[in-house]
């Protein structure tokens, strides 16, 4: 698969330079080749069609397109894709299993973290680099870690809630595990 | 949005990016962060032919002390890096400044070499390594040079690299005696530049002033070098006269203009403010410590 702008083509047109990753987005390893250009935002969403990761601003500026690389969370709308090669992206589709959501997406859903839903997949992956690191945040704590991520319905209240709620359940399964 | 076409390079040496560099003339970029550039190669501010990503270089992440002191960070060293560092205790003007570049997200991957590259009148870091009196170490061609932080911004993004040099480090000479400092900013919310900040960095031997430095970001257009202005403490303590004294130079120095950040008024208003503020914490917490 070849992913250009705008369209994602079998082969690149002529004279058009392209680079053949291999990233491993969400545990499975995708090939693709694409123009350096190409911004790791549109990889995920045009080429690998995960639309989970959410384009706001285009301007590095609101943090909705928030992924992970490596486990850090980056702006995907500010790493070009081929950046990405040889590493681990993960999305917010790789959150939930099959049967099970991830708790901090049950967070959002017990605290009433989200009115329309477009921040929210970057804040929960800033959530989760964040409870990584720090498995007890305080409140101040959870609110720094993500004032990278804007959010124009909520007012952030629930969404910190959410995160706490997030942070005390994933302790309490590491105590019984 | 998107960048017009480019080639790609992600060499794994230092050399072989000044060889790029070298052979494209002009027309090549360095990518470390990617905060700054990718966002202008998207808007077209910029259009290299290559694009040079430094990112594959091993080794350059390290930001270290030597054994007398002097703090050295390396090129790939993130803002987080900082802000996540104990190597600081003695720098507090980086200290305080690491947790108010950009925002989390941005400071996973932007670095502060970047950053002083970069060259933004309103980015933090080069205002704090003008008042601490740092280096950056320039590897072309021809070997290594080092260029004091206030030589290396020229103007707004415009800094003293040859085409065909990187910046490899930034050096950080240790306080002789004991070193006080801070960092204020005025920000009209997390992640944006500067409406105006303050940074300064004292070295004191009981409570002399020994050497005083200072430079300012948001307020002119390119950082302002303020060390002149401080340098009325030096061989003074802290006292209301002097901090009033230097308060009053440092906002003279200041080239602030009108914009929707704020009238240069204010702006110039804030920084004897953050001066004044800076200076009296110091002077209160060395008292308390006595
Ligand atoms: C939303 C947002 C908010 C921000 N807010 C702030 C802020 O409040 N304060 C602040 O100071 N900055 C801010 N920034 C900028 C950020 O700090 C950048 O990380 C920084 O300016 C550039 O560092 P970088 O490593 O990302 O560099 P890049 O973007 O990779 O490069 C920037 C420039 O420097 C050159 N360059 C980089 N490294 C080298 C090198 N080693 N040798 C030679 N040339 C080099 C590049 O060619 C390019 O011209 C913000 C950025 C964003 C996206
Ligand atoms: S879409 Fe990437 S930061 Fe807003
Ligand atoms: S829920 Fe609408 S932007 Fe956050």
């Amino acid at each position: 698969m070849t992913s250009l702008y705008d369209e994602v083509q079998a082969a690149p047109a002529a004279g058009v330079e392209v680079r053949r990753i291999t990233v491993n987005v969400n545990g499975t390893d995708r090939t693709v080749d694409v123009e350096p250009r190409l911004l790791l935002a549109h990889l995920l969403r045009q080429a690998l069609q995960l639309t989970g990761t959410h384009s706001g601003c285009d301007t590095s500026g609101c943090g909705a397109c928030t992924v992970l690389m490596d486990g850090r969370p980056v702006k995907s709308c500010t790493v070009l894709a081929v950046q990405a090669n040889g590493r681990e992206v993960e999305t917010v589709e790789g959150l939930a299993t099959a049967s099970e959501l991830h708790p901090i997406q049950e967070g959002f859903k017990e605290e009433h973290g989200l009115q329309c839903g477009f921040c929210t997949p970057g804040m929960m992956l800033s959530a989760k680099a964040l409870l990584e690191r720090n498995p007890d945040p305080t409140e101040d704590e959870v609110r720094w870690a993500l004032s990278g991520n804007l959010c124009r319905c909520t007012g952030y209240q629930n969404i910190v809630k959410s995160v706490l709620w997030a942070a005390k359940k994933m302790r309490e399964q590491n105590q019984e595990a | 949005m998107y960048p017009s076409r480019f080639s790609y390079d992600a060499p794994t040496s230092v050399e072989e990016v000044i060889a790029i560099l070298d052979q494209n003339g002009g027309e090549a970029k360095v990518l470390a962060g990617g905060q700054s550039l990718i966002p202008m190669l998207k808007l077209r501010f910029a259009s290299p032919a290559r694009v040079v990503d430094i990112n594959g270089i091993p080794g350059l992440e390290y930001h270290r002390l030597d054994p007398d002191g002097t703090l050295r960070i390396g090129a790939l060293c993130r803002h987080e890096d900082l802000e996540f560092s104990k190597l600081l205790g003695n720098f507090p003007t980086l200290a305080q400044a690491s947790s108010l570049v950009a925002d989390p997200i941005v400071r996973t991957r932007g670095t502060f070499v970047g950053s002083l590259c970069h060259a933004d009148p309103q980015g933090d870091w080069s205002a704090t390594m003008i008042a601490l009196g740092g280096k950056i170490i320039a590897q072309g061609p021809n070997g290594r040079r080092e260029i004091e932080a206030r030589d290396f911004v020229l103007g707004p993004f415009v800094n003293a690299l040859a085409f065909n040099e990187v910046a490899v480090e930034a050096i950080v000479p240790p306080a002789k005696g004991k070193a006080l400092g801070g960092y204020l900013k005025l920000e009209r919310r997390v992640g944006d530049f500067a409406t105006a900040s303050v940074a300064i960095a004292l070295d004191v031997d009981g409570d002399i002033v020994t050497r005083a430095g200072c430079a300012l970001a948001g307020v002119g257009g390119r950082t302002i070098d303020a060390n002149d202005a401080i340098s009325v403490l030096v061989g003074k303590s802290l006292t209301a006269e002097s901090i009033k004294e230097a308060a009053e130079a440092v906002a003279a120095a200041a080239e602030p203009r009108t914009d929707h950040r704020g009238s240069g008024s204010y702006k110039r208003h804030i920084v004897e403010t953050f001066v004044t503020r800076i200076l009296s914490n110091i002077a209160n917490s060395e008292q308390k410590a006595a």
